[in-house]
């Protein structure tokens, strides 16, 4: 097996009075590629969010490389440079070019000089096929050329896992596969992915792990082949038949 | 018809004495201006920076304890200092240093003084431009930040403050402009800018209107090259309407905007490529 990077324990999260999950465990290897999925309200994201810290969790402990990031004495910055994460809404900074965008992280806080910041961009962005487009600013693309370029300046810090924030929820239809495209070769090459998707063909083709989290819980996992062909409980089978019959 | 020409000659007959000191009152007005919106605007940046350190439950209790604190001095400052008039903070600044220490201290210059009041009275309006131009900001700029690592000071002067900069420039201008005119109430501490020019003229003429006048037009040059200019450093701060397609290299012609997946050997070939870059 191979080495362990994050490892969520016994993590529980509420807003107030509302608990969006209960006592989530799961393991992340080096190399996998985690689908989570499950309804909207079910805490996929808000679980993504704990694992990157813009949330804090209620209780429980995030081990990465067995070091708890969750409690208050680990230097959140340090750790979310390791971790990169892709969102929904895609978050480019609306103030720098598409090469900015992917420079800015590198020299920061990787401490970088200029040239190889910019090398290093260049590379990941030619990577997403966004490489042409390094002078454009984000208000003159499109969305999935936008999510390509976020893509690639989570690359460009060289994370040792990449979360997914339902990186093609906000995208036209038809720039989805571009998206998927991109991802799925990362899969390919062996980066460690963590991602929170409603597309299912690619949970089942691409993941090396489904989670199917329902009302705060994880449901169900394990391998796609598992998950889909066989579910175990009832709502996991309910899940996805909705999404056969759609 | 007569009365114009009537104008007209009285203008000139003022213009032709006084030229000289219209002009050095409009110079002290707009570099006053200028200087207190610059400073005024520094200060504000300050107030709206301090105000926007995020706090939460996980802070240590010294930390908190400081927050609240700045807060509450921002906001005190804030609202006595644009609560009341300027022309009442220029006297109340310039006279309460003697008053208190028995003519002791004061201010040596009233340019020195004038500077102080102008300067002090724009950062209370910009603190509250600065902290609202903070907050209009999607916090999905924050998170993007934050989830590359970047600490809250680096998310602060990289992807923020250049939004918010470029989101408050019209209040900025606004805040140019009302100095423009506004320092004319410095007068009554006995600064001589473009207003007091006035005042000294017609003392010595008795020509009100025709000295107003001058005055009147001497303002909106000064008020319209202003906006003008801020317009313009606006456009710049857009950037560009297009963008230029860059060929960073051969392969790149071949990318456009969808790359399949390359064969894999190729796709081994640049990595390899790549980390012997490294």
């Amino acid at each position: 097996m191979s080495e362990t990077i994050l490892q969520i324990k016994h993590l529980s999260k509420s807003f107030g009075a509302n608990i969006v999950l209960r006592d989530i465990d799961f393991t992340v290897a080096k190399g996998d590629v985690t689908s989570i999925i499950g309804a909207s309200g079910s805490g996929k994201s808000t679980l993504l969010r704990c694992i990157n810290l813009l949330e804090t969790p209620t209780s429980g402990e995030i081990l990465y490389h067995g070091e708890n990031v969750a409690s208050r004495k680990v230097n959140a910055a340090n750790y979310r440079s390791h971790v990169g994460m892709v969102f929904q809404s895609f978050n480019l900074f609306n103030n720098m070019t598409v090469l900015e965008n992917c420079m800015v992280g590198q020299i920061k806080v990787l401490k970088k000089n200029k040239e190889d910041a910019r090398k290093e961009a260049i590379y990941y962005l030619e990577k997403v096929g966004m490489a042409p487009y390094i002078n454009a600013r984000p208000r003159q693309i499109s969305g999935g050329q936008k999510q390509r370029v976020a893509i690639a300046r989570a690359l460009a810090m060289d994370p040792e896992v990449l979360l997914f924030d339902e990186p093609t929820s906000a995208l036209d239809p038809e720039m989805v596969g571009e998206v998927l495209t991109v991802m799925q070769n990362l899969a390919q090459e062996g980066m460690t992915m963590l991602v929170v998707t409603h597309e299912m063909a690619f949970a089942r083709d691409v993941s090396t792990q489904v989670v199917y989290m329902n009302q705060g819980v994880i449901c169900e996992q394990g391998t796609p082949a598992d998950l889909f062909g066989n579910p175990q409980r009832q709502e996991t089978r309910d899940f996805l038949s909705r999404f056969r019959s759609n | 018809m007569e009365k114009i020409f009537q104008l007209g000659a009285d203008i000139a007959k003022l213009w032709e004495k006084y030229a000289s000191s219209y002009f050095s009152g409009m110079y002290s007005t707009i570099t006053l201006a200028l200087l207190c919106t610059l400073v005024g605007c520094l200060i504000g940046l300050l107030c709206g920076i301090l105000q926007t350190i995020p706090s939460s439950k996980n802070d240590n209790i010294v930390k908190r304890c400081v927050l609240l604190v700045i807060r509450g001095f921002v906001r005190l400052y804030v609202e006595v200092f644009r609560g009341t008039p300027m022309i009442l903070q220029a006297v109340v600044i310039y006279y309460a240093l003697p008053y208190f220490s028995d003519n002791a201290v004061k201010f040596t210059s009233i340019w020195l003084a004038a500077f102080v009041v102008v300067s002090i009275n724009t950062g209370a309006y910009m603190a509250e431009s600065v902290r609202g131009g903070i907050i209009s900001i999607d916090p999905g700029q924050t998170e993007g930040a934050k989830a590359i690592g970047m600490t809250h000071w680096q998310t602060m002067t990289n992807v923020i403050l250049p939004q918010a900069l470029r989101n408050i420039l019209p209040q900025i201008g606004n805040n140019l402009i009302i100095n423009i005119k506004d320092t004319s109430v410095m007068s009554i501490i006995g600064f001589t800018e473009f207003f007091a020019v006035h005042k000294t003229v017609v003392g010595a003429t008795y020509l009100y209107f025709p000295s107003a006048a001058i005055e009147m037009v001497g303002y909106l040059t000064m008020t319209v090259i202003a906006s003008v200019i801020l317009r313009w450093v606006e456009k710049k701060m857009d950037g560009a309407d297009s963008y230029e397609l860059a060929q960073v290299d051969a392969l790149t012609m071949s990318a456009g905007t969808y790359r399949h997946p390359a064969k894999p050997e190729d796709l081994l070939e640049r990595n390899l490529e790549h980390e012997r870059g490294k």
